[in-house]
């Protein structure tokens, strides 16, 4: 009785933690994928560019999250709750994660189809763009699957910081000492993460008409 | 697998770097990002409401927040916000307007050496010592102090009644509170030169929440610094001990404001809800909050419709 | 206070605040939770990869266990343990939990796919030479997998190591003390100092991880296998959710057959 009364009482504010959630988490993974493109593409054709980049974004990626939340501002001079500071905190972490995926991703091109590019004609920006970027898809969308589930789960540390989102859920179900707020936004955690997972799957599919011709019914 | 090993290293390291200011720059530059939130909202725009990470903070930004919608003003929403030593440069920087505050532990935060104590004193010497461009708004009656707490049991089995009948004891006792206490006067660095209290350990807990009081009640700690306010204190047989020596001032509940951003439209709104707020009416709607596990902000307005607020 | 100075205070490496203190207790949750999560994760692993029954259901399992943030299943945890044991372990059994679950998909994966790397003819030899399924396992699978396996540990430990912090917002120690008592007292200084001794804890560890690669997998295979697709060092470990690519979804589906 109690606990559909707290739902009910709190539907309007679970949604709105809902949206933030999704654009707190959704907004780095794109920022993260446009920027790791040039990156990953660099490393993987700059052969002496592979090894700084790769463990640097490694190296990255040791930073705890929430430090690197509340040291953002410091940084970049927004201020202390400002949600920017978790897009930028995650979007570091997505390109320190996309960045070795897109330069295997290419370098797992096979040659056959880059010389077919070649003798076809194509510029060296109209083979990445037309032929090796588009073979490579499903593995960045498979590193990008990663970098979601990620994000998703790192964006409710914000809560600690005071951003709403869905883990402000999981404070104010603390405060309460009542776990019926943290099972709902683990529940809306876990739905989030499952919907973009299907999406990246989808536009990959999308992205890949020759997969799909390929794969036997 | 590479002899040189240094080098790679240093590499590496300018490489997350680049790494770092490359993405900062394409953050910086977005104007999604940047245009979220307007250069200043003076005059227009919501009144951004604060709450610190514990409850009765909570519930009281809740009623400010309840009662200035009550009257048209347009409120954004930014709770638990971490601690005092979090949320005032918040207010400084403009992330929020207006926090439910305490007098006391507000003074001893912007003046550590004060000697007040009464209500009076304390909001006198607050207002002269604010920083440029926050102000306290009038204080409520409603008061919700720091109280150091103790188990039925530990309290009879040494005769417990104030804080400075631990100091024979101290030595061999674990004290628990929020993770600031460390570093403020009104925590370890009070109990120390005021009581002369040097506890054998600290345990980083919260302030005033669930850990505090599990920590007490399971013995992980012996002492534990709780909120007056909280019903638990009386459901689970813990016995407050008195500050004998007055190391936690008066703490009046009252809304630090961030002074632009407040106009005198608001200001009545919220001098109106101090009027009647009071120790009895927090400590009922805590209540609610806690045992009924009702929304707070329902709590807030139901409150505010009895008093004739809203 | 610079970070120079807090480092070269000498306060901050005695007691029990200090520095060697704090990283000992981090690195004794690490090893717990990993410890843990071994014992779980690398026999139904191999027993998955060797069977091949389940693999859907180590995909699923894996993905959803990465979802769950580490927070609330933090919190939960502590509402529903803190109040049935007493003393310390009421938060040190949460905080286990929540990172033995953070350990145990990275560990699950790189074991199964591991084991179904085998070149089949290795497997079929096995066979042909008159071993039991429990001898192949054990003595040709297991040793083929190693390196998959070792990686699939590395990344557990970069992650326990980066996400052990949270424990010190129930209040328990570690090097998450500087980061979350840095935060309550606003003392960047002291949080900057966290996160580096994290940064360089997880590359000590993930050093010396390598070293036990070096030393027990057999040189007979790092030649080779060392250039099959390693799925699991998707770059490195991460912060607190596996950032690692999940091998059974993942990229092997990249190469064009």
């Amino acid at each position: 009785m109690i606990a559909l009364r707290w739902l009910s009482d709190n539907a309007g504010v679970m949604a709105e933690y809902f949206l933030a959630h999704v654009w707190l988490s959704v907004l780095p993974l794109l920022l993260g994928l446009v920027l790791a493109l040039p990156l990953g593409w660099a490393a993987h054709h700059f052969g002496f560019l592979y090894r700084p980049l790769v463990a640097g974004s490694a190296l990255l990626y040791t930073l705890p999250s929430l430090a690197l939340f509340v040291l953002l501002p410091q940084v970049l001079g927004t201020r202390m709750l400002d949600p920017v500071n978790i897009v930028c905190a995650l979007t570091v972490y997505t390109v320190a994660l996309l960045v070795r995926v897109v330069a295997d991703g290419l370098a797992a091109v096979p040659e056959d189809t880059v010389r077919a590019a070649d003798a076809m004609g194509y510029t060296a920006v109209q083979r990445w763009a037309a032929v090796e970027l588009p073979v490579a898809v499903p593995v960045i969308a498979a590193g990008l699957r990663v970098a979601s589930v990620s994000n998703v789960s790192l964006v409710s540390l914000g809560a600690l910081l005071g951003i709403p989102q869905l883990g402000s859920l999981f404070t104010l179900g603390f405060q309460l000492g009542y776990l019926l707020p943290i099972a709902a936004g683990i529940v809306l955690c876990l739905l989030l993460a499952w919907l973009l997972d299907g999406l990246i799957l989808a536009a990959a599919r999308l992205l890949t008409p020759w997969k799909r011709a390929e794969t036997p019914a | 697998m590479t002899p040189r090993r240094t080098p790679r290293a240093a590499t590496a390291l300018a490489a997350a770097l680049a790494l770092l200011t490359a993405t900062g720059c394409g953050i910086g530059s977005d104007p999604l990002a940047a245009g979220e939130e307007g250069a200043d909202r003076d005059g227009s725009g919501p009144v951004v409401v604060g709450s610190a990470n514990f409850l009765d903070s909570l519930l009281v930004a809740n009623i400010y927040a309840e009662a200035l919608r009550a009257e048209g003003i347009e409120v954004e929403e930014r709770y638990n916000i971490a601690s005092r030593e979090a949320y005032v440069p918040g207010l400084i920087d403009g992330s929020i307007d207006l926090i439910p505050e305490y007098s006391g532990a507000l003074l001893q935060y912007v003046d550590p050496e004060t000697e007040a104590t009464a209500d009076a004193e304390v909001l006198e010497e607050l207002r002269v010592q604010l920083p440029e461009g926050l102000a306290v708004l009038e204080a409520s009656e409603a008061q919700s102090k720091d109280v150091l707490v103790v188990t039925g049991e530990t309290a009879a089995e040494h005769g417990l009644e104030t804080v400075s009948d631990l100091v024979p004891l101290a030595g061999e006792m674990t004290l628990g509170g929020p993770p600031e206490w460390k570093t403020r006067h009104n925590g370890i660095v009070g109990l120390r030169e005021v009581y002369g209290l040097e506890f054998a350990t600290f345990v980083a807990l919260d302030a005033g929440g669930p850990l505090s009081l599990n920590a007490v009640t399971n013995g992980q700690v012996d002492v534990v610094d709780l909120f007056t306010t909280d019903p638990a204190i009386g459901e689970r047989d813990l016995v407050m001990l008195e500050d004998d020596r007055g190391l936690f001032l008066a703490e009046n509940i009252l809304p630090l404001v961030r002074d632009r951003a407040v106009d005198g439209e608001a200001r009545a709104v919220l001098d109106a809800v101090s009027a009647r707020l009071n120790t009895d009416d927090i400590r009922e709607m805590m209540g609610r909050i806690i045992s009924q596990r009702e929304n707070p902000t329902l709590v807030a307005r139901d409150w505010l419709t009895a008093n004739g607020l809203a | 206070m610079n970070l120079i100075e807090w480092f070269a205070d000498p306060a901050h490496w005695a007691g029990p605040d200090g520095i060697p203190r704090q990283v000992l207790t981090h690195l004794v949750y690490c090893a717990i939770a990993a410890a843990v999560a071994i014992v779980v994760a690398l026999p139904a692993g191999l027993v998955i990869g060797h069977t091949g029954r389940g693999a859907v259901v180590v995909a699923g399992l894996a993905n959803a266990l990465r979802a769950l943030p580490t927070l609330g299943l933090l919190i939960a945890a502590v509402l529903l343990v803190s109040p049935h044991v007493g003393s310390q372990l009421a938060f040190t059994v949460p905080a286990l939990i929540v990172l033995v679950v953070l350990a145990i998909p990275p560990i699950l994966t790189n074991a199964y796919a591991g084991v179904t790397a085998v070149p089949p003819q290795v497997r079929t030899a096995a066979h042909g030479i008159g071993m039991r399924p429990w001898q192949v396992l054990l003595t040709v699978e297991l040793p083929c997998a190693l390196p998959l396996v070792i990686s699939g540990v590395r990344s557990a430990s970069l992650q326990l190591v980066s996400t052990a912090t949270v424990a010190a917002y129930v209040s328990l120690g570690g090097l998450g003390r500087y980061i979350i008592d840095g935060q309550a007292q606003l003392d960047y200084t002291q949080m900057l100092a966290g996160a580096i001794l994290v940064a360089l804890l997880a590359i000590v560890v993930e050093a010396l991880l390598l070293l036990l690669e070096r030393l027990v997998v057999s040189p007979g295979l790092t030649g080779r296998l060392r250039r099959l697709p390693d799925p699991d060092r998707a770059p490195g470990a991460g912060p607190d959710p596996a950032p690692t690519a999940a091998p059974v979804a993942a990229p092997a589906s990249g190469r064009a057959p």
